[in-house]
C-alpha cells in the first residue's frame, strides 16, 4: 500500500513541477514589465490589466508630480542603488522618466520624499504584476 | 517641477494604500471575489496601521 502511494507520488511530481514553456510565458511578463498591465491585457484579462495599468501608472505619475526622486544606476551609494532596483521595475515608465529628465530636482520638503517612495513602490508593484502575468501564461492562475 | 503636487501626509498615505491594495488584490488571489475581498482587507489594514503608527508617534513625541 505504502509502496503504491510512493510510486503514484513520484509519477505525479514531474508532471506537476513541469512548467510549459510557451512564447506567451516570455512575452507576457516582458511586456507587462515594459508597459504596466500589458502582460494581462495581451492575455485578454482586460479588467485586471486596466486596473494594474491605472494603479502603477498613477502611482508613478503622482510620485513625479510630488517632486519625487528617480534614482540613477551609477550613483555609488548603496541605498541609491536599491532605489534604482525599485525604479527599474517600472519598466517603460522609468525609461520615459530618464528620457524626459523627470525626478531630477533636489528634495526640499517632506512630501517630496513620499513622492520618491511612490516611484520606487510603483516599480516593485509592477514587478508583482509582471510575475502574475507569467503565472497566467503558464496556467498556474486563471 | 514648478507646481509640485502638495498632498498632506494622510492623503498621501491613503492614496498609496489604495493603489498598493489594488495590485495586491489582483496579484495575490485567484478568483474575482477573493481579489476584491483581499484588496479591501489590505486597504483596511493599511489604514488601521497608519492610524496606529500616527498615534504611536504622537505618544512618543509628547
Amino acid at each position: 500500500m505504502e509502496k503504491t502511494e510512493t510510486t503514484a507520488l513520484s509519477e505525479k511530481q514531474p508532471a506537476a513541477a513541469a512548467v510549459p514553456f510557451t512564447a506567451m510565458s516570455v512575452i507576457a511578463p516582458a511586456l507587462g514589465w515594459l508597459i504596466p498591465g500589458a502582460g494581462h491585457l495581451i492575455q485578454k484579462r482586460w479588467g485586471r490589466g486596466l486596473l494594474l495599468m491605472a494603479s502603477v501608472t498613477a502611482m508613478f505619475a503622482i510620485g513625479i508630480a510630488m517632486d519625487g526622486k528617480v534614482y540613477k544606476p551609477n550613483s555609488g551609494d548603496l541605498l541609491d542603488m536599491l532605489g534604482f532596483v525599485g525604479n527599474i521595475g517600472a519598466g517603460g515608465l522609468y525609461l520615459l522618466s530618464q528620457a524626459l529628465e523627470w525626478g531630477r530636482t533636489a528634495i526640499t520638503y517632506a512630501v517630496a520624499d513620499y513622492g520618491t517612495k511612490y516611484i520606487v513602490v510603483s516599480g516593485l508593484l509592477n514587478v508583482m504584476a509582471a510575475v502574475d502575468a507569467y503565472h497566467i501564461a503558464i496556467g498556474r492562475k486563471k | 517641477m514648478i507646481l509640485a503636487l502638495q498632498l498632506s501626509h494622510f492623503s498621501a498615505a491613503v492614496i498609496f494604500a489604495l493603489f498598493a491594495s489594488i495590485v495586491f488584490g489582483i496579484t495575490q488571489r485567484n478568483t474575482q471575489r477573493e481579489m476584491l475581498r483581499y484588496g479591501a482587507q489590505c486597504f483596511g489594514w493599511f489604514v488601521i496601521g497608519m492610524y496606529l503608527a500616527g498615534w504611536l508617534m504622537r505618544l512618543l513625541h509628547h
